[in-house]
C-alpha cells in the first residue's frame, strides 16, 4: 500500500474498503461487494479523445486523463496506467528496438506492439549460461536498445582482476564505449522522470482513495527465455533441438527473475506482482512440454514469491483450460489467478478454493458489443461464479481492449454493482 | 541401397530431425527420386496434421514438422527436373495479416500447413492495406481469403476489409476465414467474414470443405 501524506480521512476510508475488497478475495473470503479492476491501456486515448501518440508522449495529458477515468469509473483497483502508456519519450531516448510505437513504426492511432525476433541466437545458450552478465552486456543489450551500441567492446569483466584491472578499463575509453555511456546516462534520465511521474500519480491515486492492483510486472522464466531472447520459431524448435541448454537456461533465469521481483515489489510498497504469461495455452504445447519447461520454473518462482510475502496474479493468457489441474498446486488464499479465454466457471470448478480469479468478459464482446449484452455477460459470472462463492474480481479479460466504446466500460462496471453489490 | 521410406515419414512425424535429413540426404546421393522425397514428406505431414487435430502434437510439433521439410525442400529443389517444385495448381488462397497489426506467427503456421496440404497460397504478409487486399483479389481470383489478427484493433481492419472487397463486387463466390489472437464468433458476425479458425487445422479443413482436397486436384 501506497503511504501519502494528502490521504483525508474520508479518502483512508474508502481506500481502505477497496483494499480489504481485494484481499479478502486474494485471503478467499466473500467480500463485501464484487471488486472490479481496471485496467486500460490505449483505451486512455479513445477515452480522452486523444490520439495514442499523445497518449504516449504528453506526460500531463496522459496523467489527466487517467486520474479522470480512475474518479469517474471508482474501480477497487487499478493498474499502473499512467507508466502502462507514458513511455514514449523513455523508450526513445533508449532507442529502444523490441516494440514499435506510435511515430516509429506504427501510426498515431496505433498501440505499440512487440518485435518477436531472435534477440539470442541459438549457439548463444553456452555463453550466455556461463556469464549472463557479460553476455547481456556485449550482445543482448546493443541488440535491445540503441542507446548500448558500443557495449561490445565492454571486456569480460571477470578477466578485470587485480593488476589487469588496471589495463583491463582501457575500453572505457574507446569512442563507442564513451558514446554510449553518454547515451545510457541520458536515457536513463528519462526513465527516471518517468518513473517518478509514475509514482507521483500513484500516490496521487492513493490519495484520492484509489489502490494500486500492483505496482510491478514480472515474468515466468519460460516465456522471458522464449518472448525476449530466442524468439517464437526458435523456441519452439529448441523444445527438440536444444532440450538441455534450455532446462538449465530456465533454472538460472528462474533465480534471477525470483530475485530482482522480490527486491522490485518490495521497494514499490505495494505486495502485488502482475505476470502477463504468453506460452502457458493449450494449444501452445503438450502436456509434457507444460510440466517439463513451462510450469515447474515458474510454480517454483509462485512458491519464492509466496514465501517472501508477495501476492502474485498471473494472467493466463488465452485458454488454459487443460492446465488447470496443474496450476492448481499451490498454497492457497494466496495468489489471484487472471483469465483470458479460460472459462471462468470451469475455473472456478477447478480452482475455486485454491486462489482468488479475475477476469474475464471477453475482447469481441466488449468492442463489438452492445451495452446490454455486456451486462449479461457480467450477470452471467455474478450468477455462476461470484454468488457461488467464487472469489472474483471482475475485470475484461485482458485489460479494457483499445477500441472498447466507453458506453460499455460504464455498462461493465454499473452492472458489477447492481448484481454483484 | 534403397531409401527405407517408411522410415523417413516415420522420422519426420516423430520429430526426429537429424534422422530425417540424414536420410534424405542419403537417398538423394544415391540418386533417390526427389520428387518421391516430397511425397514421402507429405505423407509424413498428413501423420502430423492428425496428431495434431487429436491433440498428441501442439504448435511445436508443427514449427518443427516445418523445419525440417524446409531443409529437405532445399535438398531437393535443385534436383527436380522441373522448376514447379511440386507447387500445387489450382484454386489460390490468399493470406494476410489485416491493416495495423503487426504479428505474423500464427499466420505463417496457417500458410503452412495450407501448403503442405496442397494449396497455393499467396501471402501478402503484414500489415496488409484493405486496398492491396482488393487488389490482390481482383488479379489473383483467390477462392479463399484468409484474413489474420492478434490485435483488437483487427477486428475494424478484417471488417473493412470485407467491405471493401465486396463494394469492389469481389465478394461473390469467395470465402472469406478470419483467425488470430481473440477472434470468435462475435467476431466472425462482427467483420461479415464466412467462418474462423482457432488453429491451423481449421484453417485446412475450411479450405478444403470449400474448395476441395487440394492434394487429390
Amino acid at each position: 500500500m501506497i503511504a501519502s501524506p494528502a490521504q483525508t480521512p474520508e479518502a483512508k476510508v474508502a481506500y481502505d474498503a477497496r483494499w480489504q475488497r481485494v484481499m479478502d478475495c486474494v485471503n478467499l473470503k466473500q467480500p463485501d461487494r464484487l471488486p472490479i479492476g481496471m485496467q486500460p491501456t490505449f483505451w486512455l486515448a479513445k477515452y480522452g479523445n486523444i490520439t495514442c501518440r499523445q497518449l504516449m508522449y504528453d506526460y500531463d495529458k496522459t496523467a489527466e486523463i487517467a486520474a479522470r477515468a480512475i474518479q469517474e469509473f471508482e474501480p477497487d483497483c487499478h493498474s499502473p496506467m499512467f507508466l502502462a502508456t507514458a513511455s514514449g519519450r523513455a523508450l526513445e531516448a533508449l532507442d529502444f528496438k523490441q516494440l514499435q510505437w506510435p511515430g516509429h513504426g506504427v501510426g498515431d492511432n496505433q498501440p505499440f506492439q512487440y518485435l518477436d525476433a531472435e534477440y539470442m541466437k541459438g549457439d548463444e545458450y553456452a555463453e550466455y549460461l556461463e556469464d549472463p552478465t557479460g553476455y547481456y552486456f556485449r550482445r543482448y543489450l546493443p541488440r535491445v536498445a540503441g542507446v548500448f551500441e558500443g557495449f561490445e567492446e565492454l571486456p569480460s569483466f571477470s578477466s578485470l582482476y587485480y593488476t589487469r584491472l588496471v589495463l583491463g578499463m582501457r575500453a572505457f575509453a574507446r569512442p563507442k564505449v564513451r558514446q554510449a555511456l553518454e547515451r545510457v546516462m541520458k536515457a536513463a534520465e528519462e526513465s527516471e522522470r518517468l518513473f517518478n511521474l509514475h509514482v507521483a500519480f500513484e500516490e496521487r491515486m492513493a490519495a484520492l482513495g484509489y489502490p494500486a492492483s500492483y505496482m510491478y510486472s514480472s515474468i515466468s522464466p519460460y516465456d522471458y527465455i522464449a518472448d525476449y531472447f530466442r524468439g517464437a520459431k526458435q523456441i519452439m524448435t529448441d523444445l527438440f533441438r536444444r532440450k538441455d541448454k534450455l532446462l538449465e537456461m530456465l533454472e538460472k533465469v528462474r533465480v534471477s527473475i525470483t530475485r530482482s521481483t522480490i527486491e522490485a515489489v518490495k521497494a514499490s510498497g505495494n505486495p502485488f506482482v502482475f505476470i502477463p504469461t504468453h506460452w502457458a495455452p493449450d494449444t501452445f504445447m503438450s502436456d509434457q512440454q507444460f510440466t517439463t519447461y513451462w510450469w515447474p520454473p515458474f510454480r517454483q518462482m509462485l512458491i519464492d514469491l509466496i514465501d517472501a510475502g508477495i501476492i502474485p496474479i498471473p494472467m493466463w493468457e488465452s485458454d488454459c483450460t487443460k492446465r488447470l489441474e496443474h496450476i492448481a498446486d499451490i498454497p492457497a488464499g494466496k495468489c489471484v489467478y487472471w483469465f483470458e479465454r479460460t472459462d471462468m466457471v470451469k475455473a472456478f470448478e477447478v480452482l475455486g478454493d485454491v486462489v482468488a480469479l479475475r477476469g474475464n468478459l471477453s475482447p469481441s464482446m466488449m468492442t463489438t458489443g452492445t451495452p446490454a449484452e455486456v451486462d449479461a455477460a457480467v450477470k452471467h459470472l455474478v450468477d455462476n461464479v461470484f454468488n457461488k462463492g467464487g472469489k472474483l474480481i471482475l475485470d475484461c479479460a485482458f485489460g479494457i481492449p483499445d477500441e472498447t466504446p466507453v458506453e460499455n466500460v460504464r455498462a461493465m462496471f454499473d452492472a458489477a454493482r447492481r448484481y454483484g453489490g | 541401397m534403397a531409401l527405407d521410406e517408411a522410415a523417413l515419414v516415420n522420422a519426420i512425424a516423430d520429430m526426429d530431425e537429424d534422422a530425417a535429413l540424414r536420410l534424405s540426404r542419403e537417398a538423394l546421393d544415391q540418386g533417390f527420386d526427389p520428387q518421391r522425397i516430397l511425397d514421402l514428406c507429405r505423407a509424413a505431414m498428413d501423420i502430423v496434421g492428425a496428431r495434431f487435430e487429436k491433440n498428441e502434437y501442439f504448435l511445436p510439433e508443427l514449427m518443427m514438422a516445418g523445419e525440417m521439410l524446409e531443409q529437405i525442400g532445399a535438398m531437393v529443389k535443385p534436383l527436380l527436373m522441373d522448376d514447379s517444385d511440386g507447387e500445387a495448381a489450382g484454386p489460390v488462397v490468399l493470406i494476410g495479416t489485416v491493416a495495423g497489426d503487426l504479428h505474423d506467427i500464427g499466420k505463417n503456421i496457417v500458410t503452412f500447413m495450407l501448403e503442405v496440404n496442397g494449396f497455393k497460397v499467396v501471402d501478402l504478409g503484414i500489415d496488409v492495406p484493405i486496398q492491396t487486399f482488393v487488389d490482390t483479389v481482383r488479379d489473383l481470383k483467390p477462392a479463399v481469403i484468409g484474413l489474420s489478427g492478434f490485435l483488437t484493433l483487427a477486428f475494424d481492419a478484417m471488417k473493412d476489409t470485407v467491405a471493401a472487397i465486396e463494394q469492389a463486387g469481389l465478394r461473390d463466390g469467395l470465402k472469406i476465414m478470419i483467425g488470430g489472437g481473440q477472434v470468435d464468433e462475435t467476431v466472425r458476425s462482427y467483420t461479415g467474414a464466412d467462418a474462423f479458425g482457432l488453429n491451423a487445422m481449421a484453417a485446412v479443413s475450411l479450405c478444403q470443405g470449400w474448395i476441395g482436397t487440394a492434394k487429390a486436384a
